[in-house]
């Protein structure tokens, strides 16, 4: 025996859980699972385990495996919890929460055939596929796995592996490889995963729109599924999510003007936003509440900021004034009372804020005059805590956070250019534009243990914003 | 061409006296054969003489209109090609430093060549569509696009242009005339484009240019 290995894509702080995932090699399953149900023909007796919750019954997972249709049962379902398991594994790796702890198919098969050394699950037969005592001695604070439902779904396994028990067991309502809904159906799952083992949902079953060659394109968040979601020659830009993750607003080209565009993403509705067929409007953001949107427009009296009561249809407002000064790029505070943005009313773009009516501006990001870079395009981060935005370091863009309560600010990034940036809703992780490979593409970091991965692989993409969680599959 | 008419007068005024000087003068009424013969004959070479000089005159008259024709549309042509000289002083671009929107002294020249047409034409009207490089942000670039367009409209209106004439717009970095990704490229796509709007198809060239 070689012994477990323990991989890990890139060094973590040692505060995360650490969590053994179960390998995915066919095989390996299809042999523990038959050496499993072999001695075990009465696990669905199993009552050492804690209470599983709805009613997903632990161990008699593989029961099926052991009758003579094996094989026959095996096939998709086998590609099945292969694909499930794939992506329940990538999406907890980019939770960025845990220290993964992969094993080898051979080693997990002599570990699952060693009844005995797990200490709750000693004695028990479905024990043989979660050795308590072994993951613990590999540093596993929580065990995952994907299984058979009995009524023909398949579940989430989260083992609490100090506590010797069942977690939590989350059903994944769709069993067709082929069902549009199927990845999403599995992020959400991992996002309860992540509930399960660190108190707050992960940001798997999110998407995040930007834009490329002029269209609007929506990403899944572990990159898969880039798609254009507008027909080409529309000039787009700016394509911003509402907060209830089931309209997009974008800037796009209409002749000389440039116009706001409120599209609903399940059923391609359109709305022009009212005003905005004068002028070049671009950079839109929603209220909280998603009543209120407010955008920038540039036009003979210069670039101000507007607000417009969406819900009513009523009630443009512009926020901002001078003739001197270019405001732009508005960002809400969670809470709605305050608007960041950008002005250049001393010279070079900074970040302002003011209230959501327009009054108390004031300066928000400080800066040394004349030493300190420009700074653009802020974004509030949901949790209200921090702005992360852009600045200019020695010409060219990097990515900064400002901790909102002490006004500190911190510097995120510094290989290429990297601008533009966009919080995802568990305010941890930030996608944005990097030039770092040659091209511009999306890239997602987190925070806290300043990991990063890329997101988009195509021929450019800039200007990502990141959607809610979203609750429902009508969500393309 | 000039010398075909006179030319052609005098050979007709000499064919006439030729005619008149030729006859015999006229005698008492003995009319015989011989005599209405040569009337008639008289008769034929007049009618002969007045068709060459209608034919004659006729001809000058159509070269007449000929060279009209020519001179007027050569200076049909020397119209539109000054229209078209005019259009390119309306329409030269011009260009700005990075990050800025301040009109540069060479570029002023552009303008004041802008202004001397804009005021010699007061039907002219036009657009300023300001552009930017690709380093800047790109959501800000359509707010200096937007002024790169203002500043070169203030600069033609605060001497003396009325500002309805002028129309201006942004495009941010979104229409480079160079694809490239250097200095010379950035520093092409930095401008002010200028279109012309309305009361561009004749044009007239300023005093003095």
């Amino acid at each position: 025996m070689t012994g477990p290995v323990f991989s890990s894509s890139s060094p973590r702080t040692l505060r995360s859980p650490r969590l053994v995932f179960f390998p995915g090699a066919p095989w390996a399953w299809a042999v523990a699972a038959a050496v499993a149900a072999w001695s075990a023909p009465l696990r669905a007796q199993d009552t050492l385990r804690p209470p599983v919750e709805q009613g997903v019954r632990v161990g008699i997972t593989y029961t099926p495996g052991l009758r003579p249709g094996l094989l026959v049962l095996g096939g998709p379902r086998r590609d099945l919890l292969d694909s499930v398991r794939a992506i329940v594994r990538r999406d907890l790796d980019d939770s960025d929460r845990f220290e993964m702890i992969t094993l080898p198919g051979s080693d997990s098969l002599m570990v699952a055939v060693g009844a005995g050394m797990g200490a709750p699950a000693a004695g028990t037969k479905s024990g043989s596929f979660v050795n308590y005592a072994l993951y613990q001695a590999l540093g596993a604070d929580y065990t995952v796995d994907v299984v058979d439902r009995p009524d023909s779904g398949i579940a989430v396994m989260v083992y609490d592996v100090k506590g010797g028990g069942v977690r939590k067991a989350i059903p994944v309502p769709v069993t067709d490889l082929k069902s549009p809904d199927f990845r999403f159906d599995v992020h959400r799952a991992s996002d309860e995963v992540v509930r399960a083992a660190a108190g707050t949902p992960g940001i798997a079953a999110t998407r995040i729109l930007f834009e490329n060659n002029r269209r609007v394109y929506r990403v899944d968040a572990d990159g898969a599924d880039a798609v254009a979601i507008t027909q080409p020659g529309g000039g787009t830009m700016s394509p911003t999510w509402a907060p209830d993750g089931r309209r997009m607003v974008y800037s796009e080209q209409a002749g000389p003007i440039r116009r706001l565009v409120v599209v609903d993403v399940a059923s391609g509705q359109r709305d022009v936003v009212g005003p905005t067929t004068t002028g070049v409007n671009f950079a839109p953001a929603f209220s909280p509440d998603g009543r209120t949107l407010a955008f920038s427009r540039s036009d003979e009296d210069g670039t101000h900021i507007y607000a417009y009561n969406l819900a009513d249809h009523c009630c443009l407002q512009r926020l901002t004034a001078g003739r001197f000064s270019d405001n732009l790029s508005p960002t809400f505070s969670p809470d709605g009372r305050r608007i960041a943005f950008v002005s250049t009313r001393a010279g070079a773009p900074q970040i302002y804020a003011m209230s959501a009516d327009g009054t108390e501006q004031e300066l928000f990001a400080p800066f040394d005059y004349g030493v300190t870079g420009s700074s653009y395009a802020p974004e509030w981060s949901p949790d209200g805590l921090h702005l992360a935005f852009h600045r200019d370091v020695a010409g060219t863009y990097q990515i900064f956070v400002m901790d909102v309560a002490s006004r500190s600010v911190r510097q995120l990034t510094s290989a290429g250019r990297n601008e533009d940036p966009t919080w995802a809703p568990d305010g941890r992780h930030l996608a944005f534009v990097s030039s770092r490979t040659g091209t511009r593409q999306i890239w997602v970091m987190d925070m806290d243990t300043g990991r990063v991965r890329q997101l988009t692989r195509l021929d450019g993409a800039r200007l990502p914003s990141w959607s809610p969680r979203v609750s429902d599959t009508n969500h393309h | 061409m000039r010398r075909a008419m006179p030319l052609a007068f005098g050979i007709a005024v000499l064919a006439i006296a030729a005619a008149c000087g030729g006859n015999p003068p006229p005698q008492a009424p003995q009319p015989n054969a011989d005599s209405l013969a040569a009337a008639e004959r008289a008769r034929q070479d007049s009618l002969a003489r007045e068709q060459a000089i209608r034919d004659s005159i006729e001809r000058a008259r159509r070269e007449a209109e000929e060279r009209i024709r020519r001179a007027s549309e050569d200076s049909l042509a020397a119209l539109r090609r000054g229209t078209e000289e005019v259009r390119g002083m309306v329409t030269a671009m011009i260009n700005f430093d990075f990050d800025k929107s301040d009109i540069r002294p060479g570029d002023a020249q552009v303008l004041d060549r802008k202004l001397a047409v804009l005021q010699a034409n007061p039907g002219l009207t036009i657009e300023i569509v300001g552009h930017c490089d690709e380093r800047g942000s790109d959501e800000y670039n359509l707010a200096l696009g937007n002024r790169r367009a203002l500043s070169a409209k203030q600069y033609l209106v605060s001497r003396g242009i009325d500002a309805g004439r002028i129309s201006t717009r942004s495009m941010g970095e979104e229409q480079p005339v160079n694809p490239g990704h250097d200095e010379t490229a950035w520093a092409q796509n930095r401008r002010d484009e200028f279109g012309i709007t309305a009361g561009g198809d004749v044009l007239m060239r300023p005093p003095g240019m």
